[in-house]
């Protein structure tokens, strides 16, 4: 069934979204990921206008992460005070990241930038984890070996220390607001939720146990997206309503599965496919800026980036 | 029915009026003047058709020809070109073309070399190339006309311009018909119907009438919305985000008790 886009003024197939907005809802709930890294590369492919996709993209994110964020809650798995800590400092980082993409737009090389911050961002953070579950896994399957007990590194010597009671931790704030700054900044500039920078982040950065993280990180998601869907609404008037309400429907019954297959899967497995995936996207984008495209001209509308 | 009659009935009436302008005129009518675009748009049919009305009988010796566009509006465009540096493809020079329709679609009775001279051509701008029109090459590049081929190239590719020749049927010098098909992602404006008559490759005569392409009902009001109120509607997106992700949570605990 055929759909005409009012804003992308494309028309497309409605189950094609639907599905779309399944796979990646599902990998939402599963990892605590917001999936914009996969979905928006993905509206590329099928003809939606860049714009329309990133600021349609933020709109879906909402959805699926609140789906996600209620599933935690039930569970208790969301670190509320951590949470709103995150999103002081990505609300911040988001202000700023649209002053940064603003001044790269006019300097004309947007688009390189944004698929370089992808391939280095997903490529750094995808090898790290990917590293460090399959020691994790390795040590567990050694038997007599002992956990190796969280180290006490510089971010416990900073002061404003504040007691994270769902997440166990005795902490300075100044790390987690600087976090929340970095997150919000490359949501701003690469159209994404930020997750995949923010449970790596939480995981070896805080500390934090991985269960606790993925509920909070959907947490700080849900707000900074909403952020920045009304930024793009209001400023570039790029927001789909039909386009995100197909991916939603199928993001939210997506995150939902995903949410329940991820409770019963181990946090090293877990881990370790999320660095598999964010692999496998840093290789595409990376082949993508490599290997010469077929098509070497590319239009867009005058006066843009 | 007697709405599709009526166009007919019209040019039927034109043809018995007498006129003292041009030799050769054309009278003609589209299937439909308004293109609705809404919600299932999938793409749309066009049937444009009429016939020469003259005073004078048929030349045998110098036949007719019928060359009819279809025109969507212009809007400036940025054509970019990549290019190997340090081992990655990058966009490096741009050129702006600064008159290229969204949509084009030319549809001829026989090929278009045959019945049109080049300094028809390029007086009233039908072929694809000659339409399209850069201005603002930047100096530093020294291929310019690279940058409206790829225009032209790209746009084909998905259909957005057509090249139809021998698609017109023209039936003793007087009646023609074709149909042209108006793709799905198609953009709103104003469309430009233009025919024209030709005679030893130079034009006689052109008609021109307009084709409205434009949003209607559910489409037309969320067009509308996002860009009038755009609070409004950036809150509503948030809305119904939320309320969809709040549903469906409830949908699967429902389920799960």
């Amino acid at each position: 069934m055929q759909i005409y886009l009012p804003i992308a003024e494309v028309s497309v197939n409605a189950f094609l979204l639907l599905g779309l907005g399944g796979i990646v809802g599902m990998l939402s709930g599963m990892f605590g990921v917001g999936g914009g890294f996969l979905m928006t590369p993905l509206l590329f492919f099928i003809g939606i206008p860049p714009a329309v996709a990133v600021a349609t993209e933020a709109n879906q994110i909402v959805a699926s992460s609140f789906s996600g964020v209620l599933a935690h809650f039930k569970r208790k798995t969301v670190d509320l005070r951590m949470g709103t800590v995150l999103l002081v400092g990505g609300l911040i980082g988001a202000a700023l990241g649209v002053q940064v993409f603003n001044y790269l737009k006019s300097l004309g090389q947007v688009d390189l930038l944004v698929k370089l911050c992808y391939v280095v961002f997903l490529g750094i953070i995808g090898g790290l984890m990917f590293i460090e579950s399959l020691n994790a896994i390795w040590r567990a399957k050694k038997p007599g070996a002992k956990p190796v007990r969280k180290k006490h590194n510089w971010v416990h010597a900073l002061p404003l220390k504040v007691k994270f009671r769902t997440s166990g931790l005795y902490i300075s704030v100044i790390p987690p607001i600087l976090v929340g700054v970095l997150v919000g900044v490359l949501a701003a500039i690469m159209g994404v939720g930020g997750g995949f920078v923010m449970v790596p982040a939480m995981i070896y950065l805080l500390g934090m146990p991985t269960k606790v993280v993925v509920g909070t990180s959907l947490f700080q998601i849900m707000f900074v997206t909403a952020f920045t869907t009304l930024l793009h609404a209001t400023t570039n008037f790029t927001v789909d309503l039909p386009l995100a309400v197909l991916l939603l429907v199928g993001g939210v019954v997506g995150a939902q599965f995903g949410a329940m297959i991820g409770t019963r899967m181990k946090a090293e497995q877990l881990r370790i496919l999320l660095a598999l995936m964010v692999l496998v996207v840093c290789l595409k984008l990376a082949l993508d800026l490599l290997i010469q495209p077929s098509e070497l001209y590319s239009l867009g509308a005058a006066g843009h980036a | 029915m007697i709405a599709r009659l009526a166009p007919l009935a019209a040019l039927l009436l034109a043809l018995a009026q007498p006129s003292t302008a041009a030799e050769e005129e054309i009278v003609a009518d589209l299937s439909q003047r308004q293109v609705p675009i809404t919600a299932d748009f999938d793409g749309s049919e066009l049937i444009l058709f009429g016939a020469v009305k003259r005073e004078s009988p048929i030349s045998i010796l110098e036949p007719l020809s019928v060359i009819i566009t279809v025109a969507g509006p212009s809007r400036p465009i940025t054509v970019r070109r990549k290019e190997r540096v340090a081992g990655i493809w990058v966009n490096t020079d741009a050129v702006e073309v600064d008159l290229a329709p969204s949509f084009y679609a030319i549809a001829t009775s026989r090929p278009i070399d045959q019945i049109l001279s080049d300094t028809e051509d390029l007086r009233y701008k039908i072929s694809i190339p000659r339409l399209i029109r850069s201005v603002g090459a930047p100096m530093t590049v020294m291929d310019s006309p690279a940058f409206t081929e790829a225009v032209i190239r790209i746009r084909v590719a998905n259909g957005a311009y057509q090249m139809r020749p021998n698609t017109v049927a023209f039936f003793d010098q007087t009646l023609f018909k074709t149909s042209v098909t108006l793709p799905a992602n198609l953009t709103e404006g104003d469309y430009k119907v233009t025919l024209y008559l030709t005679r030893n490759k130079k034009v006689v005569t052109t008609y021109t009438t307009n084709l409205g392409v434009k949003k209607v009902g559910l489409e037309r009001f969320l067009y509308r919305l996002a860009h009038d109120r755009p609070l409004v509607y950036g809150l509503m997106s948030i809305a119904i985000a939320i309320a969809a992700g709040w549903g469906a949570s409830a949908v699967f605990r429902y389920f799960r008790n």
